[in-house]
């Protein structure tokens, strides 16, 4: 269980501050795909780089399975870190790397045996369909590959929670709809807790139960996806999904 | 015909040795100081990208005081440099002559060269890339070690040519101040004597020399690059 509690986070720069986050509080169940949406801008990149302390927000306490977080530092950070799996929009694939050393990355830096991490490595590329492109490089590889590969890579330290930062915004609607495919069987066959930041609320219909909306570094509406889906109590929110309609 | 064959055989016999020397110094204070350089300027060139504001590890009181030193060994023309380190050379060579006289200056001049080089190749990786590598739990070294050195290895290698041709061409200035090589060889034969034939073998030498340092460079960076 991931708890947020009255997060702020503010940039300082040379003489304004902007506040990406405003007193967001939210609670992130086991087993959730959580949808986090809103417009570009609205904070949710911040609020989800929160949860693994890439941001250290300014103020509020984050908690993981009761334990507070926050204020983690040194090892103990670089641990909590290594049991949470990240994938990106740009995948974020080591280029000099093989598809299975990229996959080997999380595993060599905790310091596991060389053959435990190819052994650990191959399991996953055949969990992600991708064995036969173990030894290729990524420029070789089409995006929806490539973010296969990243989610191998997110999974190599059997992480409770997986973040997803805008993970099929840069595919195609086919690929979207096979990544989405992908992370949904690894919530229901692995028990791993998905947070979804995007901003298209097709992504959030087809794949999370619950969503927050986030707008100007609020919260502005938080449920079921159903709820939000057929009973929108904010302007921004029917706006998002009356996309979805109008794209179908 | 017969007259330039035998142009050619004599002046191989009267200057060949001493070509072939010429090369063999200027070879070796090239690729030993380049080695040192590198040596020397790489971990410079990783301290100066790390500390640089809004990098991983931001001092900006570090990243003044080494982007200074380097600027400054960077303003000073080679010429000058090297007449104002004998006395180091001296110290640390045992000479300022010869071979390894020019050592110390060729390797002080061109540290800070080789040092923003590495810089620009690690400020060309992703941040990304490096982002990714911290939210999988990566410390400071190994992020360094694993994903900077290594994701910048293409950009790296394909500055060496650049750095070892720069060097070279150092070493024909340090020619002049007593270290020999094929640059003094140009300058005693060519310029002081009047000798255009020893002169224009040099500069033969020379320029082969470089096309092969840049085609060896460029097949490396073929084989290492795999973006």
């Amino acid at each position: 269980m991931i708890e947020l509690i009255d997060i702020t986070k503010t940039f300082d720069a040379a003489n304004t501050s902007h506040d990406a986050l405003i007193d967001v509080t939210l609670t992130i169940e086991d087993g959730d795909i959580f949808g986090i949406i809103g417009i570009s801008g609205a904070g949710k990149s911040t609020l989800a780089r929160c949860i693994n302390l890439l941001e250290r927000p300014s103020a509020g306490t984050i908690r993981i399975d009761d334990v507070d977080i926050t204020n983690f530092t040194g090892r103990d950070l670089l641990d909590l870190r290594s049991s949470i799996g990240m994938i990106f929009q740009d995948f974020s694939l080591f280029s000099q790397r093989t598809v299975l050393q990229n996959v080997m990355f999380p595993l060599e830096i905790r310091g596991d045996s060389r053959q435990h991490c190819r052994a650990r490595a191959y399991e996953l590329l055949e969990v992600v369909g991708l064995v036969e492109k173990a030894n290729s490089y990524p420029s070789q590889l089409s995006g929806g590959q490539q973010q296969r590969v990243s989610i191998a890579r997110a999974l190599a330290n059997d992480p409770k929670i997986i973040l997803c930062d805008e993970a099929t915004s840069a595919l195609d609607t086919l690929t979207t709809n096979s990544i989405l495919d992908l992370l949904r069987q690894i919530n229901r066959d692995l028990g791993v807790t998905i947070v979804v930041i995007t901003h298209s609320m097709s992504v959030v219909r087809k794949i999370c139960n619950k969503v927050a909306v986030l707008d100007q570094g609020r919260v502005i509406e938080l449920g079921t996806t159903e709820e939000i889906f057929d009973d929108p109590q904010n302007a921004v929110t029917s706006e998002l999904i009356g996309e979805v309609i109008i794209r179908g | 015909m017969a007259d330039s064959m035998s142009f050619f055989s004599d002046f191989i016999a009267r200057y060949g040795s001493l070509l072939i020397q010429g090369t063999i110094a200027t070879l070796i204070m090239t690729f030993v100081s380049s080695a040192l350089a590198y040596l020397l300027g790489t971990p410079l060139g990783i301290l100066l990208m790390m500390s640089a504001p809004n990098s991983l590890k931001p001092n900006r009181t570090l990243y003044s005081v080494l982007g200074w030193i380097v600027n400054i060994g960077r303003s000073i023309p080679f010429i000058i440099l090297m007449v104002a380190l004998i006395p180091l050379s001296r110290l640390i060579m045992g000479t300022s002559l010869g071979v390894a006289g020019a050592i110390t200056p060729l390797v002080i001049a061109s540290t800070p060269f080789v040092a923003r080089l590495i810089e620009n190749s690690l400020q060309e990786v992703p941040s990304g890339v490096i982002e990714a590598a911290q939210s999988y739990g990566a410390s400071t070294f190994q992020i360094i070690w694993k994903v900077l050195l290594s994701e910048a290895l293409p950009s790296i290698a394909r500055s060496i040519p650049i750095t070892v041709i720069t060097i070279f061409s150092y070493t024909a200035i340090a020619g002049v101040v007593g270290a020999g090589g094929l640059g003094d060889i140009a300058v005693r034969y060519g310029y002081h004597r009047y000798q255009t034939d020893v002169m224009v073998a040099t500069i033969i030498i020379m320029i082969f020399l470089i096309q092969v340092i840049q085609t060896l460079g460029n097949i490396a960076v073929r084989r290492i690059d795999k973006r």
